[in-house]
């Protein structure tokens, strides 16, 4: 107890939570962004959809296939080359919150595949018939009618890359996951392990509710 | 005012498995539709007719054969041309396929953005769309607030915004309760009159097509089976699928289980008489069986109106002494065609 009170005090919880925040954001802008166009690629070319390519989507569908069932931990292990080329080091923040993208895209991905391929074909095919080209029937129609649960989507993935941060300290990294490890775990202080249980807990919820708030006034329910 | 050609029109796709034959969807459909025409093409499902108006406006390609709208020749036409050719071809659906996420407005004014219209211009063709339609008030409402018939509207208000020269209606009234169906119909019969608009509308509802067309394919396994005038395909149907489908909507001959029924009960002699648009006069049908001292009873069938004229089949009973039963039906059958059935 006197432990979690001195970290509370000296400053720990708050640089965590917000390191946790800091790791989440941008990796759920960066990867939102690439997964978003990862996913609309793999909805549009595949069989029937408005840029059918077979090529493309075999190849987009095994790199998915490929490294999202890959355990984070080991991930982080698995491309630290790949991280050191191109954001220069292997550990750390920047190092981490590359694996975080990384993973973040290619679930992403999947799951915006997933979300916009509920979007009755109808609606494709009534875009169509006005004339509208495939890049203008993906931007204002595809992508608008799918966008209640791709939101609902995006608060899961928000939620899983913030599981993913709790294995920050592999390489080095910090946020509440690190410090439940850290401080809690190893020094037998199930207190502070708690106390930062609660803060993951309080910001997973209000994610929750802010997607669900949004995903409910896109979809109208 | 646009004339649409099929010409030789079929439609294959491969099939599936290595060497599986290829699916024929359309074969060799020949449908040439003049300008303002309202026609439809009417078959069960897998009749290859929802495939065939997807040929006019090149949302797929034919195998084989061409289509031409107006000056347009679709089946040559590269994509980017295509593109530009839909927009004077208006398209409705049997699930209406709005857009959820857009205003009814919104909905309306979407062919007019990809047709590059300047925004004010939109404005002023919603409004007027809107209120052609009969949905002014619904203007800024989202799509899942409306009924069926007025989202039906609001895809009608779609599909014309561009002014197109050919409206496809992909069974546009299926989804739709009787009354609904009549209402959409007659917005339809409208477009057609007030704008001279052509319509090619696919269905397997016999109502359909006699409510609004003026002239009707029967289709059958990808090939058109029957054409022409609503009226003479379906009062003398030649194929099999015709007249299942005259059956469901027209008055017909009793079938074989029926006779029998009616052989129960009633004793006389039965004969059926067809009335064709005034062919036969009914007067004189019924003054000779009364000169004649026979009786009448009308047992089954009655009169309809196909495509604007009178059409009818009715099954009499005929009472009285043999003899001048026998000489009734001699004296009708010099006046029309008829049909002794027991």
């Amino acid at each position: 107890m006197d432990n979690l009170i001195e970290l509370i005090s000296n400053g720990k919880f708050i640089e965590a939570t917000i390191q946790t925040l800091t790791y989440v954001v941008i990796a759920m802008g960066l990867g939102g962004v690439l997964g978003l166009v990862l996913g609309v690629l793999l909805t549009v070319t595949r069989q029937g959809g408005v840029l059918q390519s077979r090529g493309v989507y075999v190849v987009l569908n095994f790199l998915v296939n490929f490294f999202r069932p890959i355990p984070f931990v080991i991930l982080i292990a698995a491309i630290q080359p790949l991280a050191r080329v191109v954001v220069g080091t292997g550990i750390g923040d920047r190092a981490l919150i590359f694996v975080l993208t990384f993973a973040a895209t290619f679930g992403i991905a999947r799951l915006v595949e997933q979300n916009l391929l509920t979007v009755p074909p109808g609606v494709i095919e009534a875009s169509r018939a006005m004339g509208a080209g495939p890049w203008r029937t993906i931007l204002t129609v595809l992508i608008p009618e799918g966008l209640g649960p791709v939101v609902l989507g995006y608060t899961f993935a928000f939620i899983a890359v913030v599981d993913m941060t709790a294995m920050a300290g592999v390489i080095g990294g910090g946020g509440l996951g690190n410090l439940a490890l850290q401080y809690g775990y190893r020094q037998f202080n199930p207190w502070v392990t708690w106390a930062a249980v609660l803060l993951i807990i309080i910001i997973v919820q209000i994610v929750q509710l802010l997607g669900n708030v949004i995903a409910r006034k896109l979809l109208r329910r | 005012m646009t004339r649409v050609q099929m010409i030789g029109v079929s439609k294959r796709y491969p099939g599936r498995g290595a060497n599986a034959a290829p699916v024929v969807a359309v074969d060799d459909v020949t449908i040439d539709v003049a300008s303002g025409e309202i026609h439809a093409i009417i078959g069960y499902s897998g009749a290859g007719k929802s495939t065939l108006l997807r040929l006019v406006n090149g949302l797929e390609h034919a195998s084989d054969g061409r289509i031409l709208v107006g000056d347009d020749e679709i089946t040559s036409l590269r994509e980017s041309k295509l593109r530009e050719v839909r927009g004077r071809i208006g398209m409705i659906f049997q699930q209406f396929n709005l857009f959820h996420s857009k205003r009814v407005a919104k909905n309306v004014e979407y062919p007019l953005v990809v047709a590059g219209v300047p925004a004010a211009e939109r404005k002023r063709r919603v409004a007027e769309l809107l209120e052609f339609v009969g949905l002014s008030e619904k203007t800024n409402a989202f799509t899942d607030q409306l009924s069926g018939g007025q989202k039906q509207r609001v895809g009608i208000a779609r599909a014309l915004a561009t002014n197109p020269g050919v409206l496809l209606a992909d069974e546009a009234t299926s989804a739709l309760d009787p009354q609904t169906s009549r209402e959409v119909l007659s917005l339809l019969k409208r477009v057609n009159a007030e704008f001279g608009i052509t319509i090619i509308l696919i269905t397997h509802e016999m109502e359909v097509v006699r409510e609004i067309a003026d002239r009707v394919t029967v289709m059958d396994g990808g090939s058109a089976v029957e054409q022409g005038d609503v009226f003479d395909v379906f009062s003398d149907p030649q194929s099999q699928t015709t007249k299942r489908f005259v059956a469901t909507a027209l008055p017909t001959e009793p079938r074989a289980e029926r006779l029998d029924e009616l052989r129960e009960r009633h004793r006389g002699r039965l004969i059926s008489l067809t009335f064709r648009d005034g062919d036969v006069d009914q007067p004189v049908v019924f003054r000779t069986l009364a000169e004649r001292g026979v009786g009448v009873s009308i047992v089954h069938g009655g009169i309809t109106d196909v495509g604007g004229r009178s059409f009818g089949k009715l099954t009499l009973e005929l009472i009285g002494d043999d003899l001048k039963v026998e000489h009734a039906i001699a004296a009708l059958a010099q006046e029309t065609a008829l049909e002794v059935l027991a």
